[in-house]
């Protein structure tokens, strides 16, 4: 069956016309044309796909897109405002954390949780913020080190 | 197929006697649909927004909702303080946003072998309140897990909530797992213990073990253990009871000798945790990583 649902994506209501078993990734992807979020292994391995509902992070390729109805939906391109970008991407541009880029959103989002809910977190708890997250090619220390630097810089703002 | 989303139990009842299956968190149904392991249901009713199944209730007995979520279970004061096992198991469940969004329900009536709350949850002798457009029951959970993904509820019946028995001061539970990687991982093979004692020693304890059967299984014939103290010879006992009622398989994460071997490694040192809380020593949440137990910093 099909539902008409109404999406809340980054402040935007976004009603669509979509089949029950949709994932909210793909409908995020291809109805609504935010193809920042990036789908990966499709069964909730590698985090590239993580989009935030109600602020806490969720594997979107997993997550029944008609059961998003009525929560708040962050994806990556609700991080920068306007042409500024958000602290955390600025920051993982500068510390060398984006190779290839595939996961950065899925990471951005993760951390950008992680700071929500911590705004100081230890090494410890940047690790296991992140631990749903995999990159191929940065080795996450440099990813590491942007949440770090984005912690410090919103803390000593007094943010 | 459809999806309702509920506000109430009454809402989730209907949905579910007209045939619906109840979807929480949606990490085992919505998952193992994408790994293509089973097709989804024809119709489902989200119960995620039913405020009354996302409680948790002090008192004797203690109330967990059935959508209470890992990561509150690991961060809950009441848990953490009193049934301090499953919020061990809790923080160990896959990454942060497999514990935002899976809940205690799912886990216990998805019914996996390898589940990690289900021996936390025998050892402190919960129940699980099941309740249907009919009525209520509760169901011991050796009664409820039949087989690996298995259960003996009705297909009415929703799980409305954990029903847990007070506990007294002197008494500390924990829950320890192997795992390969400290995130995304199931356990290799897993056990929860909950002690009480009587100044310097026991006087009772219960054992449950993860992943070594065809569902979580309780160790039977420690009632001899009491009124001793938990030295290194009775935790070498414990393991070896542990190694001994394990039946384990081997599959392509272990061989069942090394299940065997492990299980019994793990057993003692749940019962060395649980006991060291017991006495009142502080050993923060989760065990595995507290202790270095499991996998490797
Ligand atoms: C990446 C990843 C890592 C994981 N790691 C672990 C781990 O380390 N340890 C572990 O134990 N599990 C793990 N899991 C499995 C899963 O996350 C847990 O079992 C979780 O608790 C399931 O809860 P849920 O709300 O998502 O269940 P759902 O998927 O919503 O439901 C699971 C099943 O239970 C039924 N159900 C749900 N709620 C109820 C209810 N109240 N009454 C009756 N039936 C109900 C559903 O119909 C379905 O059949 C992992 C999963 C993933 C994807
Ligand atoms: S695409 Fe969702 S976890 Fe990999
Ligand atoms: S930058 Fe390539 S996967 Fe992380």
């Amino acid at each position: 069956m099909s539902d008409l649902v109404n999406l809340q994506v980054n402040g935007v209501a976004y009603p669509v016309q979509i089949a029950t078993d949709r994932n909210l990734s793909g409908v995020l992807r291809d109805e609504l044309g935010l193809t920042g979020t990036k789908e990966g292994c499709d069964d909730c391995e590698c985090g590239a796909c993580m989009v935030l509902l109600d602020g806490q992070p969720v594997n979107s390729c997993s997550y029944l897109a008609v059961q998003a109805q009525g929560r708040e939906i962050t994806t990556v391109e609700g991080l920068a405002d306007g042409d500024e970008l958000h602290p955390l991407q600025r920051n993982i541009l500068a510390t060398g954390g984006v190779q290839c880029g595939f996961c950065t959103p899925g990471m951005l989002m993760s951390a950008e949780a992680l700071l929500e809910r911590n705004p100081d977190p230890t090494d410890e708890e940047i690790r296991i913020g992140l631990s749903g997250n995999l990159c191929r090619c940065t080795g996450y220390a440099r990813i590491l080190a942007a949440v770090k630097a984005t912690a410090v810089e919103l803390n000593g703002s007094g943010a | 197929m459809s999806m309702q989303i509920a506000t109430s139990v009454d809402e989730v009842l209907s949905a579910m006697a007209a045939g619906a299956r109840p979807i929480a968190g949606g990490t085992d149904l919505v998952v193992g649909h994408r790994q293509g392991k089973a097709p989804l249901p024809e119709a489902l009713v989200a119960i995620d927004r039913v405020a009354e199944l996302g409680e948790i209730t002090d008192g004797d007995p203690l109330r967990i909702g059935a959508t209470v979520t890992h990561a509150r279970l690991m961060t809950d004061d009441v848990v953490v303080g009193k049934l301090t096992a499953i919020a061990d198991a809790a923080a160990l469940v896959g990454s942060p946003s497999t514990r935002n969004v899976g809940t205690l329900g799912g886990n216990v009536m998805n019914g996996s072998p390898a589940m990690d709350t289900g021996a936390p949850l025998i050892v402190l002798g919960a129940e699980a309140e099941l309740t249907s457009a009919t009525g209520t029951r509760t169901v011991a959970l050796d009664e409820l897990w039949t087989g690996p993904g298995r259960t003996s509820a009705e297909p009415g019946e929703l799980c409305t909530a954990l029903v847990i028995p007070g506990r007294p001061d002197t008494s500390g539970s924990a829950y320890v797992r192997l795992e390969y990687r400290r995130a995304m991982e199931i356990a290799v093979v897993g056990a929860a213990a909950a002690v009480t004692l009587d100044g310097a020693t026991v006087s009772s304890v219960r054992i449950a073990l993860t992943a070594v059967a065809p569902t979580i299984i309780e160790v039977s014939g420690l009632d001899a253990l009491a009124g001793r103290v938990p030295d290194d010879g009775l935790l070498a006992e414990v393991a070896e009871l542990a190694a001994e009622q394990a039946s384990p398989i081997s599959d392509l994460r272990a061989t069942d000798r090394y299940r065997r071997h492990t299980i019994g490694v793990m057993a003692r040192r749940a019962v060395d945790a649980a006991a060291r809380r017991a006495a009142g020593e502080e050993i923060s949440v989760p065990v595995n990583r507290a202790l270095g137990i499991g996998a490797a910093a």
